[in-house]
């Protein structure tokens, strides 16, 4: 496999409390990766040390590498807006910002000066709402407040927003939590379709939905990393007592 | 289901009773209040009054305007405002970014709120002594500094708020998609918390413009046109008082009219921070 984000030695702890221990991890290119775990067992810590939103977290003290196309994003060198770029993030509830539908993906188009003129970014918008699934439901309304959609058609806004910026990997922190089940299947699909050019990384505690999407599954328990693996192996025959238990329901 | 009136219905009755007692007090004030400066300003107010500083013998009925008022009160409440924007902007963003929800933020909270408390003859006050301790006459510079310190613990506490209901999330959100603080505040916050801002700026502006006390001492009184920082200034309310306080009926409907022209000032300041709020607040995450 082509190894696209590798973690290294990963340790995170807040304050005195240390969340995630000892984390070896590589996670394969343009497949989705799907971290499970019950709650409580570092698997959003994990993601938000991918991009590294650990350091607006107060008291958060990370340890380790994490190396994506082979650069340390730790070193102290990197420059984290480009990190930030790159890596792409679907938070677990939708936050729009306060602007219209079309400012909203235009926003990472105008900060990272990704576009020429004005034409092109109307086709940027026009193209990566499509590509969201969203285009139809707001194209009469792009300069309309972005609060008016419902919490579905925002997160694919979000989804939009994000991928305008050509990110190569995708994180979604439980992306479909705060949805009905219709957008919730909205986003899933739209997440099967995108891997073909992304990267993504997926963190849920819903299993089937783990069992729906992945490619590729990192077991968590307890901040540790039980068990990884491509999915039908881990799911269908888990090396590992506590992976056994969890598939079967008992945590 | 025959309605039984059980006691939880009569409590219930007497809340709706007593709710539509406070709004018609609130309502009738406001009613009684307009009614009031309307029909005893409205006849005695004319273009001389907008356009002229008063003549010789004005407080007596003869010729003459309130310009010099209206000027003054214009100039000191506005510069007051914008020197407790500079002021206390960065006090705001300094408790929510450093200070938090620490022992020291409460302190500094409970402190402007008691500042906040404080009648404005107390500024006025304060700052007449301040002034004669350095051995400064009233003056419009006077006015201006007792205004800014009468409104700078509103205005702080104001935009303290706003700042406080930024959701955290939000930030988080540009910052994902690469931004630097400086977008973030300058692209995203503001935008998000500038309706509040206006709000509070007019809450300010408001309380400064029909403020009396603090300028009583501070920026005296004049019938000459404001022309310069260090001598006296004329304000709105002062003139107000001085009007009514004078035994000639025509000339406290001059008051009347120049209580209406006060009124008229800070609704059209009111309404005017409304539109631009709705129209800066259409995008606002709540």
């Amino acid at each position: 496999m082509d190894t696209h984000i590798k973690i290294t030695d990963f340790h995170v702890s807040y304050g005195e409390q240390s969340v995630l221990e000892d984390i070896n991890l590589e996670i394969p290119k343009g497949e989705i990766t799907v971290i499970m775990g019950p709650s409580g067992c570092g698997k959003t810590t994990l993601l938000k040390g991918m991009n590294r939103f650990l350091e607006l977290v107060e008291g958060a003290h990370v340890k380790g590498q994490v190396f994506i196309d082979g650069e340390d994003i730790y070193d102290p060198g990197m420059d984290v807006t480009e990190i930030r770029k790159k890596v792409g993030l679907l938070a677990q509830r939708p936050y729009p910002l306060p602007m219209s539908i079309y400012d909203n993906v235009a926003y990472g188009l105008r900060i990272h000066q990704m576009c020429k003129n004005g034409r092109e970014m109307d086709e940027r918008v026009c193209h990566y709402l499509q590509e969201a699934g969203l285009w139809e439901e707001v194209k009469d309304r792009l300069h309309k407040p972005a609060l008016g959609l419902s919490i579905g058609q925002q997160q694919r806004l979000c989804l939009a927003r994000g991928l305008a910026i050509k990110p190569e990997i995708l994180l979604g922190d439980e992306p479909t939590s705060a949805l009905d089940p219709i957008s919730a299947q909205h986003i899933e699909k739209r997440l099967l379709a995108l891997k073909e050019e992304y990267t993504i990384v997926l963190v849920t505690h819903i299993l089937r939905q783990a069992k729906r999407l992945a490619d590729y599954v990192v077991f968590m328990y307890l901040g540790e990393m039980v068990e990884c693996g491509p999915a039908r192996e881990v799911f269908e025959n888990p090396q590992k007592e506590r992976t056994r238990a969890y598939l079967a329901g008992q945590f | 289901m025959k309605k039984r009136w059980a006691k939880r219905h009569v409590a219930e009755a007497i809340f709706k009773v007593l709710m539509l007692v406070s709004f018609a007090m609130v309502a009738g004030s406001l009613a009684l209040i307009l009614w009031t400066i309307l029909s005893k300003g409205l006849p005695a107010i004319n273009w001389a009054m907008l356009t002229q500083a008063p003549k010789g013998g004005y407080y007596l009925g003869k010729e003459g305007g309130i310009l010099n008022a209206i000027l003054g009160s214009l100039i000191m409440a506005g510069s007051g405002t914008l020197l407790a924007l500079i002021i206390g902007l960065p006090i705001a963003l300094y408790l929510e970014t450093y200070l938090r929800n620490s022992l020291w933020a409460r302190y500094v909270r409970l402190a402007l709120d008691i500042l906040w408390g404080i009648p404005s003859i107390v500024y006025g006050a304060f700052c007449f002594i301040f002034m004669l301790a350095i051995g400064m006459r009233a003056s419009m510079l006077g006015g201006i500094i007792a205004l800014t310190l009468l409104e700078l613990p509103i205005l702080t506490r104001a935009m303290d708020e706003v700042i406080r209901m930024l959701p955290r999330d939000l930030e988080q959100a540009a910052l994902a998609l690469g931004s630097t603080r400086l977008e973030v505040a300058l692209r995203v916050v503001t935008r998000q918390m500038l309706p509040g801002i206006v709000t509070a700026i007019l809450l300010a502006f408001g309380r400064g413009i029909g403020d009396a006390a603090s300028v009583l001492f501070t920026a005296g009184y004049t019938d000459r046109m404001p022309n310069s920082l260090l001598r006296p200034a004329a304000s709105l309310p002062l003139a107000i008082y001085f009007q009514l306080s004078m035994p000639y009926p025509e000339v406290q409907k001059r008051a009347y009219a120049a209580a209406l022209i006060l009124t008229v000032i800070v609704l059209v300041a009111s309404l005017g921070s409304r539109w631009i709020s709705s129209r800066l607040g259409k995008n606002v995450i709540k």
